[in-house]
């Protein structure tokens, strides 16, 4: 019932909302962040960290630590609390829960096919799957040899298998298009996810609709420079933008014919929103983009939680976190390369 | 007032008077003085470095080293609980040990324990392949032997893409590879036709997956054999035991062999060639079956040997768990001083009650004597303006009424502690609620075996919920007591009646009324002499009689409980010598209250002593709809009317009183502050 979710929302929703804000709340801070870019040593960013939620993760780590037991302990953390909100979760929130991983799953399927196509090791891939996309059969995706066995014999049974409808070729896998097939998914997806979530109604669908807005839009341009001086004809990279957000249609139609970043820029500073974070750029840089957009997604996810009685709340603590994991990666690999003066060119602060 | 100036101070109540102290540790004897004042428990040092993060500050290796063994520790810890042992203290008594030794003792157990750990996993893991190949071998050979005639059905259908057996012997090899350590193990393939078979062991958890899996790959042509083992296996990473299933898929075709090897290994299913000739097979499985029993006494003896070493450090573990933490808490306190000018000596600040100045120097000297140091630590009071943190002295007895208390909010700095009416209010509001005395035997036995156990349950672990009955053990106590005093009073043991004070005081009227209880009861002598009369038990009208009882009782308890904290907070405002409080707060508090309910109460107690038939609820009600009618059969004394009309102006008047002037005069008064402060340097 639209405009009505106070009425209900706490019957199935109260607890795990309680829950999932108190986790917010154990999000670092600035002053963390400020403190933890002054380390010296991977030892004292443990020891900063001990004092913090991830404490009880890392305290049993034996000493000469590196940055992918710090990076693995903390994703662990985040899984943790995703389990345990997923267990605790009733329709259709467990739906939107599940929803969340589904984008790590198609980077996990990716992972595993590229790795496979370049002869790596099932179980070195396995080990660098995202935990929140794995599944069952995740380790068969080895045997594949092009879409379409990939789809039959392992996809079919997960929860990716209807967005692989537009992907069935027979042809053989190559780096190309794993890529094309990773953007297709992704685009399935988030056409899915925003219609789930329109489905719901209410304060989820304003606010979800914003975020996955952003979310489509930022890959409509990661896209559009990635595929600039490739292969991929205009149509082809138009077929890769989803369905809604900002940008549709008008917005594609200009990305589909950009040739370079300045192209990208012009098309983009139509749109409001999007002139705040390219008016930071200096022209044809496209390096600090990515920071950019990710301070943008910041914002939008911390203002999720202005208001309450949605689900979009869950989402933005799952990408904050994943945020956060991602500061704490670089700001652990500047410190054991001895490259402290770039620990704030990626770090973005959540609060 | 004077009255009031002239009552005893109020120790009981209020938190002990605390004071700032300053003092400066020299560097030699600076950890041992925080030791001892560490054992004393009675001074709380002020973090002087809050501006540092925590490895930044002075000791800081000194506490990663700490975290470090108690890492170690830990670790231990956990191998004793995995190998199934209780770490005990040891009968005779241990050499005290210092902290470096005791790093590099750790040390060396890690670094033991871990490559025993390593050999025996190692061990186990071969133990564990040659079991399921064992395994493999005697289910896979029935299957052979049974689907012999079904293979040949499979062969005339695979007829026409059979393929030559020209890759006979790199088939061979191939399989070689997937085998284990067995050099003269057979070919896969069954015979001329091409049918061949890979036969292996899987989770059992996984075999459906599995099989599904299989069957997509080679579109069907296939054939699944699965038999359950006969015993589970232990997985050495989670150290569980699991139940696997052997299979036998029998195929045909060299993709498809590479495909479902592929999948084996996707699914952790370990393959084992199994020799299709049965002479050659029970061979196999003697060599194998003999391999097993050398394994099995190796590991026995692997896991001994670590039992062994567990156990000896098992004997320190709580000592030095213990010391560990202590040091690490020293340290941690450390870090919270600051070094003075010249780098010799600690500053460090910190609260203590006034009465432990004493016993705090006493400490002081005894570190100073016994690290030999030339000066003595140097201890002195400062004044603050901060308000001190609040400390109360507790017992056994009053430590969980002040635990109840504080959950609700801990008093600033010398306010008076309502624990201290907690400790009996507490059990007997309870007891009002569940008066029974057989319940209140019940739960009085049960709070003297945690008070007469006390001493042993006090020192050892205890779960949760009964850490927290423990905690409670004399509210349990007293309320067991004050709930048997009421019970007597309810007439209730288990919610039966006893005639222990007498006889009843009613009987019937006469003969015939045995059964009818309610009716012809007359009153013959006095009254029951304590609590309720047992007649009442059973008749018509006891619901009404004793509901009203307990409600009008619980009404005077409440009102009772209510004025009281009123008082208290009169004072508060009395000792913080805040008048704002008494007039705008604590006078119309206790005008609105008491001309409401006080008005009641005093209500309850006159048709009680009165014996009145007068409706409460009617007259408390039309107090407010309609207050000048008259009251007719619900009067209960002289000039009521006038009276109530006065009370209800008290009440309306008092709503006001109690909510605007306060927040008003404070605004102006904080106006006035800032202010002053604004022009003070000028005015000066």
């Amino acid at each position: 019932m639209y405009g009505f979710e106070a009425l209900t929302f706490n019957i199935h929703g109260g607890y795990l909302e309680a829950i999932v804000r108190g986790y917010r709340s154990g999000l670092l801070t600035a002053a963390d962040y400020n403190n933890l870019c002054q380390c010296e040593t991977l030892d004292d960013i443990k020891m900063h960290l001990s004092a913090t939620e991830y404490g009880p993760y890392l305290q049993n780590e034996p000493s000469p630590l590196h940055t992918t037991t710090i990076v693995e302990k903390c994703t662990l953390k985040l899984v943790d609390e995703y389990k345990h909100m997923l267990a605790q979760a009733t329709e259709p929130l467990s739906t939107f829960l599940e929803y969340i991983t589904y984008g790590h799953m198609i980077d996990n399927v990716v992972l595993i096919v590229t790795g496979t196509l370049h002869e790596r090791d099932v179980q070195e891939l396995l080990e660098k799957c995202h935990p929140l996309g794995m599944f069952d059969s995740i380790a068969t995706l080895a045997v594949a040899q092009n879409m379409r066995e990939l789809y039959r014999l392992v996809l079919v049974d997960t929860p990716l298998a209807p967005y692989f409808s537009e992907c069935i070729t027979s042809e053989d896998l190559d780096d190309m298009n794993i890529e094309i097939m990773r953007n297709t998914l992704y685009k399935a997806y988030l056409e899915d996810f925003y219609r789930f979530c329109q489905k719901l109604g209410g304060a989820t669908a304003e606010i979800m609709s914003d975020l996955l807005a952003f979310e489509a839009d930022r890959r409509a341009v990661n896209i559009t420079i990635n595929s600039i001086g490739t292969e991929l004809t205009r149509d082809d990279r138009r077929k890769l933008y989803s369905n809604f957000g900002l940008l549709y249609p008008y917005g594609h139609e200009e990305l589909a014919v950009c040739e370079d970043i300045d192209q990208v820029r012009a098309a983009m500073e139509k749109y409001p929103p999007y002139q705040s974070i390219f008016s930071k750029l200096s022209y044809g840089e496209s390096q600090m983009l990515d920071k950019a957009f990710y301070e943008e997604e910041v914002k939008r996810l911390c203002l999720a939680f202005e208001q309450q009685f949605h689900y979009g709340v869950f989402f933005a603590y799952m990408r904050l976190r994943e945020q956060e994991i991602r500061n704490l990666m670089w700001i652990s690999e500047c410190v054991a390369q001895n490259q402290k003066s770039r620990v704030h060119d990626s770090v973005v602060f959540i609060f | 007032m004077e009255y009031i100036d002239r009552l005893p101070a109020m120790d009981l109540m209020r938190s002990e008077k605390m004071m700032l102290v300053q003092l400066i540790i020299p560097v030699e004897s600076a950890h041992r003085a925080v030791s001892y004042l560490g054992e004393l428990g009675l001074l709380q040092f002020r973090d002087l470095n809050d501006d540092k993060s925590p490895f930044q500050r002075t000791f800081v290796n000194q506490v990663k080293r700490c975290a470090e063994m108690s890492r170690k520790l830990r670790f231990i810890k956990e191998q004793i609980h995995k190998a199934g042992l209780t770490p005990s203290p040891s009968p005779a008594p241990q050499p005290d040990i210092d902290l470096e030794e005791l790093e590099i003792q750790l040390e060396e157990h890690e670094h033991g324990l871990i490559e025993m750990n390593a050999n025996s996993e190692k061990l186990q893991q071969t133990y564990n392949e040659l079991l399921e190949f064992k395994m493999v071998l005697q289910k896979a050979g029935d299957f052979l032997l049974s689907t012999g005639s079904h293979v040949a059905t499979q062969e005339t259908e695979l007829a026409e893409n059979i393929h030559v057996n020209d890759d006979y012997a790199e088939t061979s090899s191939l399989l070689e590879q997937v085998g284990s350590n067995f050099q003269e193990m057979l070919p896969g393939p069954s015979n001329q036709t091409g049918v061949r078979f890979i036969s292996g062991i899987i989770c059992k958890s996984k075999v459906l997956r599995f099989e599904r899996m299989l069957f997509r790959t080679t579109r069907g042509n296939m054939l699944f054999n699965q038999a359950p083992t006969d015993d589970q296996i232990l997985d050495p990473a989670t150290n569980e035991l699991v139940e696997k299933i052997v299979f036998v898929v029998f195929f045909s075709g060299e993709q498809a062999r590479v495909k479902i090897l592929k999948i084996c290994e996707a699914f952790g299913a370990n393959c084992y060639p199994v020799a299709e000739d049965t002479i050659r097979r029970r061979q196999i499985t003697r060599e194998v079956l003999s391999h097993l029993s050398d394994l099995e006494t190796t590991l026995e003896a692997g896991l001994r040997h670590r039992d062994k070493a567990l156990i000896s450090i098992g004997f320190h573990l709580a000592k030095w768990m213990n010391m560990v933490r202590r040091e690490k808490a020293v340290y941690d306190t450390l870090n919270m001083l600051n070094f003075d000018v010249t780098k010799k000596c600690l500053v460090g600040e910190g609260w203590c009650p006034i009465f432990a100045k004493t016993k705090i120097q006493e400490a002081l000297q005894r570190a100073t004597t016994d690290s030999n140091s030339q000066v003595g630590v140097i201890f002195h009071v400062m004044h603050s303006v901060e308000s001190p943190p609040t400390y109360f002295k507790t017992n056994h007895l009053t430590n969980a009424y002040q635990e109840i208390v504080d959950a609700y909010g801990v008093a600033k700095y010398q306010e008076a502690n309502p624990a201290v009416y907690t400790i009996i209010t507490f059990p007997f509001l309870f007891a009002v609620m569940f008066g029974d005395w057989g319940h209140g035997i019940c739960l009085l036995l049960g709070a003297l075996f945690l008070i007469a156990r006390e001493k042993k349950l006090g020192s050892q672990k205890l779960g949760s919920f009964m850490e927290m009955l423990f905690g409670g053990r004399y509210v349990l106590l007293l309320m067991s007591l004050f709930s048997i005093y009421c019970g007597l009073i309810y007439n209730e043991f288990f919610s039966v009646p006893f005639h222990i004070f007498g006889n009843s005081a009613y009987r019937c009227r006469d003969t015939t009324c045995s059964d009818s209880r309610s009716v012809g009861l007359v009153k013959y002598q006095d009254t029951y002499p304590f609590g309720v009369d047992p007649s009442w038990r059973g008749s018509r009208s006891e619901l009404p009689f004793l509901n009203s009882l307990k409600m009008k009782m619980s009404i005077l308890f409440g009102i009772a409980q209510m004025n009281l904290g009123i008082i208290l907070s009169y004072f508060n405002a009395r000792y913080f010598g805040n008048s704002l409080d008494i007039k705008y707060q604590f006078v119309p508090q206790m005008i609105f209250l008491n001309s409401l309910f006080g008005y009641l109460s005093l209500l309850i107690i006159i048709k009680w002593c009165s014996g009145s038939q007068a409706d409460l609820y009617h007259v408390m009600i039309y107090m407010f709809l309609s207050p000048f009618e008259d009251l007719g059969e619900n009067k209960l004394f002289w000039g009521q009317n006038v009276l109530q009309v006065i009370l209800l102006l008290l009440a309306v008047i008092a709503v006001p009183w109690m909510l605007f002037p306060k927040p008003f005069i404070l605004k102006r008064l904080h106006t006035e502050i800032s202010r002053s402060v604004i022009h003070g340097p000028w005015n000066l």
